[in-house]
Parts: C-alpha cells; structure tokens; sequence
C-alpha cells in the first residue's frame, strides 16, 4: 500500500492508483474551487479537462488524474 | 541538446503501438510518446499493455508544440525536453464530448470513460449508485466494467431512439466479433438500457445527489457518467500546420498529413474504434519508414474496418433536444466560469474568446470548445502553443 497524505489526512490506497483517487478517499468530494468559487471535482479523467488539479509536494496545477500516488506524496487542494 | 530520433510517434494507444510495432521492423531509433504514467492510451488502461521491444517509450510525457519543423517541445515528467525527428507520426486519440447541462459542474458528474478511467486509478466505486448516460456502445462498455467493480447500476440511458439502436444491434450480424461484444455486455445490463432517455439536470448542494431525467423522472444517485460521443484531439496537428477539416486531421491512403514527413493515424482522423486505429496506425508505421508494400497490403483491411464506425456514427447522432438543456445561467466554460447567456450575442469561437474568456482557461477549449459547436455552431479554429499550460522555464528552452 502507498501511504500520503491529502490536506494534512493520511491515506493509503493501493500501488497503481492515481492522485485523484486519494483525494477522494480523503473524503473531499471536490478537488479545487472554481473563479467564481464553486466546488469542481474531476470530469475526464484523462488529464484534459484540468477541472481536477492539486497542488502536489508543493507543485501547483497537477492533474491528480494522470499521477500515479507515491509514498510520503503531501496533496493539497484549494477546496480543502 | 535535444534527443534525436528517426521516427517519433505521439501517442501510445491503438494507433500509437500498432504504428510504433511497425517501425520498428526498418528502424532502431523509434521514440514512443504519451502523457499518460502507462502505454495502452484510454481504451486499454490499465492492463497492461507493453510497447514493442525496440522502441525508446518516454511516458509521463507531453508534448508542448514545434519549435520548427523538425523538432518539438516537450514536458518529460516534469523535465524540459527537446525531441527532434526525421519522421513523425500523431497518433493522438480522441477525448470524451461534454455537453453542459444544468448543474454538469457539480462534483460526481463525470465523463463516462472519465469515471471508468479513475475507477482502474483507484476510485472506490463499490456500493455506489452510478447512472451511465449519454450515447453510443461505450456506454454499455463502461456500464459492465463498473457493475463488475460491484458499482450499483441504476440506469444506463442511451439518447438515440429505440429504433436506431435496433437497426445498429442488427447490423451487427455482419461482424460478429462486435455482436458477442455487444450481447454478453447487453445481457448484464439488459434491465438497466433505456433508449431515447437522457438527463436533463443535475442537482445537490455542492456535489451530485440527485438528477432529472427526460422523462421527468428523479433518481437520486452517487455519480453521473456522461459520455456524448467522442472528439478527435487534432490540436498537436493543427498547431504543425497539417490540414483539418470538420476537426478531423486530413490524410492520404499512406496516413500521411498535408505536411512534409508528419503521417496520423486512429482517431485525430476520424472516430474510428481501436479495429480500424490499429489498422491505421501500423500503414502509417510502415509507410513513414518507406515500406510501402506492407502498408499497401492493409489498405483493404482498413476499408472493411471504417463501416463500422460509419453505422455507429448515424446510429448515434445526437438529437436537437439535447441543445436546449442549457439555462442562461449554466456554465460553458469550466475554467473560467463563462455562462451560456455571455456567449450568445457573438457568433465567432474568437470573439466569444476575447470577449469571455471562453476556452481561455487550461483546458483551452478542450471541453467547451466542443460543446460550443454543438450549441451555437461556431467551432474553435487551430489551436496555440503550448498546447498544455507550461512554465516559463520550459518556454525558455526555446532560446537556448
């Protein structure tokens, strides 16, 4: 299992799941807030639409649904 | 110091393996691209897939645009990266077609092949009540996959009329690899597919709880998998100069674009299906490095390959009503919040841009775009470098 944690909660989930899984399993149903503040969670799922970007060991804008979890990964999200 | 590579495909689905397997047969230096973290692009994710033996594959990987003819900009996992090639060969694939509808921004609403692709990254979808809408046989696909993850499969809703969808199941007797396809997923879900049904809203208060469907029926749910049909992602193409029209990239029988030493193959070309990317993909692999021959041996396989598709495509057209779902009010454009209301006083996807701000944000136009043309008929034209957000460290490799 790859533990890390999402907004300070720690998670594990399996070797092989995405970023945006983990955040899901955090509980957040939303992975950002929009420009007029509304919650947004992932669309695609493919890395297109961009609606499911985090910040990822401080690296703003990541699209959690294409980065594979690694161990000890810190994810923030602006909606959390 | 850019990496140098005779022939260098973008892509690492059907198309992108199949033309990679072939080049690899005449050449040693063959560079496989794509920005997933595994080959197999979005229909095979997940299982597997290994690319050819030979073949140099950089994943994690995107490309950002040409930085002249000959050499393009790259993301590699974070890395700048210089790629140039004597030969190059877009197999980009396609994208999911969003149509926005009242509350499609909540949180749970997905793309069809969206939910499918972050159920096999891990998203735990055990005991959910999922409704799959939208149209066309992905829609069963991706229905039977998540009721095999023990999802809770309410409802599939399939927007075409009841009668097409018979007319296509029984075309189907002339191929009958796709008919066993088609009724081992059709007797699972046999009970759940509802033709001539579509979703009309989505409500709750700040994620998915409930939606209205066509025929004014409620149904409370845990996510709602959307899938209109697929676009092809003609962007890198565009950005190269090659030739499009109808947002399919133009090619010869060879695959080959209106560009000097640039083929395409699979969807970028037209909505064709993994039987035909495949097929497409190993002609352009053969002929990019001179083997006309056995390019020229496919060309009957790919014609029997395209009728497919052709049935699906008027089996599955999208219906009028689908373009009056949108209030005023509904969000086009995700990353900028633009409403339908700011965008019908123009009648240009650029002046909509300039104006709004619609399809400005980082999907730049990738999801509104499409959705545009379907409500207003004005579709985006080209595209811009970078073709993905980049950082000014990476642009700045240009000058070096």
């Amino acid at each position: 299992m790859i533990r890390l944690r999402v907004n300070g909660k720690p998670v594990s989930l399996p070797e092989g799941s995405v970023v945006a899984a983990a955040i899901a399993l955090s509980g957040l149903d939303a992975t950002r807030s929009s420009v007029r503040g509304e919650p947004r969670g992932p669309l695609c799922g493919m890395g297109i639409c961009f609606e499911c970007r985090a910040t990822i060991d401080g690296q703003p804008h990541q699209r959690t649904c294409q980065i594979p979890v690694r161990q000890g990964m810190e994810v923030s999200t602006d909606a959390g | 110091m850019p990496a140098n590579f005779e022939v260098v495909i973008v892509g690492a689905g059907p198309a992108g393996l199949a033309a990679a397997s072939a080049a690899v047969e005449r050449s040693r230096r063959v560079l496989l691209i794509d920005d997933n973290p595994a080959p197999g692009g979005q229909i095979w994710r997940g299982e597997g897939r290994q690319p050819p033996r030979g073949v140099e594959t950089w994943l994690e990987t995107q490309v950002l645009g040409p930085l002249r003819p000959g050499l393009l900009m790259a993301d590699r996992a974070g890395v700048p990266a210089q790629i140039s090639y004597e030969k190059l060969i877009l197999a980009t694939g396609a994208r999911e077609r969003f149509l926005p509808f009242p509350g499609w921004t909540l949180p749970s609403v997905m793309g069809a092949g969206g939910l499918q692709a972050l159920v096999k990254g891990g998203l735990a979808i055990e005991g959910k009540r999922v409704v799959v809408a939208g149209t066309g046989p992905l829609l069963l696909a991706v229905a039977a996959y998540l009721a095999k993850r023990n999802a809770r499969i309410l409802l599939v809703a399939e927007q075409a009329p009841r009668q097409r969808v018979l007319r296509f199941t029984a075309n189907l007797w002339r191929q009958p690899a796709k008919l066993a396809q088609a009724f081992s997923m059709g007797r699972y879900l046999a009970l759940k597919y509802r033709t001539g049904l579509w979703p009309v809203s989505a409500h709750g208060n700040g994620k998915l709880e409930e939606i209205l469907l066509s025929n004014s029926r409620r149904l409370a749910c845990d996510y709602l998998s959307c899938g209109f049909g697929l676009v092809p992602n003609s962007e890198l193409a565009a950005l190269l100069g090659c030739r499009i029209a109808t947002g399919e990239v133009l090619v010869d029988e060879f695959q080959r674009t209106t560009r000097e030493r640039i083929w395409c193959a699979g969807e970028p070309t037209g909505i064709g299906g993994a039987e035909l990317s495949i097929i497409e993909g190993r002609i352009a692999g053969y002929a990019a490095t001179g083997d006309r021959h056995s390019a020229t041996s496919l060309f009957t396989a790919r014609m029997r390959a395209s009728r497919f598709p052709r049935e699906m495509d008027s089996a599955f057209s999208l219906r009028p009503e689908l373009r009056r779902l949108v209030h005023p009010g509904t969000i086009i454009c995700r990353c900028e919040d633009v409403r339908f209301s700011q965008l019908t006083s123009h009648t240009t996807w650029r002046a909509m841009k300039l104006h709004t701000r619609c399809g400005m944000g980082p999907c730049q136009g990738r999801v509104c775009g499409p959705a545009v043309e379907f409500l207003l008929g004005c579709a985006p034209e080209g595209a811009r470098p970078p073709l993905y957000p980049a950082t000014v460290s990476q642009l700045a490799l240009d000058r070096q």
